[in-house]
């Protein structure tokens, strides 16, 4: 099943084939996992009160797993409308992080393409394709395929979810370990030398520490900030002291 | 919630999802970036996942508590082995949610 990954490194006759086949080899297995997370987001907006319409045009319109959940369950609680607006702005300020990270690969590519890349920007096709870009070229029209399939899984499985959603138990075939289990793979995608270890480390320690310490998802951007910044003043420091 | 406020709450809710995506692609990708905030931006990945996915597994309830020892991190430890080995991101999901599924029903 790894074969999304040798391909991608094999480049060759993979050359003649089209953008559309190498955006969705590289992308399916998120569209799958999303499946299980749409539905139980479905569900979760059936019980919020929502119609199947009214959660098709919020996945379309925000498209953010964990932004969505907790516009949901902010719904059930009845905040206000501001409330929800600025914690989805909260919990998806971290986008901005992988938007700088992207631009540092598609240096000069159209604007038109360059604003389409940036709508399908979620954790798992940022880091889709940032594995994508680590291991050859991966051309933008590539990453705006493999993140509008995943977009489009995503939508259809919400809504999916909304309709018949109370029918499916909860935790049924191990749903709920879905994202972690795309994370623990991408995070492990990521490693690619020492300081990505150190750096991994720093962040997942110091994010521990954070959130048990602040409420809310804030601890995500400052523990990633400061990993980030440790983990480039680390690799200058031993750079330095390897030279002399 | 009816239509006419869930219209604004979802098009505010668009609104302040999509420009922390856009900005930073949209401007920077036309300038030349400095190598020290090239390589900066190379560690934010793994930085991201690591701090999304460690609380994920040894933190628990809100307001949160310390809980290194839940079934999340049970599984994940085989889960990471096999991501480890085969780099499958379909398998490793299959294995996950399996193993989650049968340790909830164990324990």
């Amino acid at each position: 099943m790894s074969y999304t990954i040798e391909e991608g490194a094999g480049g060759g006759s993979l050359a003649e084939k089209s953008s559309l086949i190498q955006g969705l080899l590289a992308i399916w297995p998120i569209c799958v996992g999303y499946i299980p997370l749409g539905l139980a987001m479905g569900v979760l907006g059936e019980k919020a009160g929502l119609s199947p319409l009214q959660v098709f045009f919020m996945s379309l319109c925000v498209f953010a797993g964990s932004g969505q959940f907790i516009a949901v369950s902010m719904i059930t609680a009845g905040a206000s409308i501001a409330a929800i607006v600025l914690t989805t702005f909260i919990v998806n300020l971290r986008h901005l992080l992988m938007s700088s990270s992207l631009a540092v690969h598609y240096q000069g590519a159209c604007r038109k393409k360059i604003t389409m890349l940036s709508y399908g920007i979620v954790d798992e096709t940022f880091a889709v394709n940032l594995n994508q870009l680590k291991i050859g070229p991966w051309e933008i029209e590539k990453a705006i395929v493999a993140s509008y399939a995943a977009f489009f899984s995503w939508v259809i499985s919400t809504t999916i979810g909304c309709y018949f959603g109370r029918f499916i138990p909860e935790n049924a075939f191990g749903l709920d370990y879905a994202l972690t289990a795309m994370f623990i793979t991408l995070l492990i995608y990521q490693l690619g030398g020492r300081i990505f270890v150190i750096t991994a480390i720093l962040a997942g320690a110091s994010a521990v520490g954070l959130s048990l310490v602040i409420p809310g998802n804030a601890y995500i951007i400052i523990a990633t900030l400061f990993a980030a910044t440790a983990g480039v003043i680390i690799k200058k420091w031993s750079q330095a002291h390897g030279k002399s | 919630m009816e239509n006419h406020s869930y219209i604004i709450l979802i098009l505010g809710m668009g609104l302040v999802s999509f420009i922390p995506r856009w900005v930073p692609l949209f401007f920077l990708s036309k300038r030349q970036l400095p190598p020290l905030l090239i390589e900066w931006l190379e560690l934010i990945p793994v930085a991201i996942l690591s701090a999304l996915l460690v609380p994920a597994l040894v933190t628990h309830g809100t307001p949160r508590v310390f809980a290194p020892f839940s079934i999340e991190m049970l599984v994940a430890i085989p889960t990471f082995v096999f991501a480890w080995y085969t780099k499958s991101l379909g398998g490793t999901l299959v294995v996950g949610m399996l193993l989650y599924w049968g340790a909830g029903m164990v324990m």
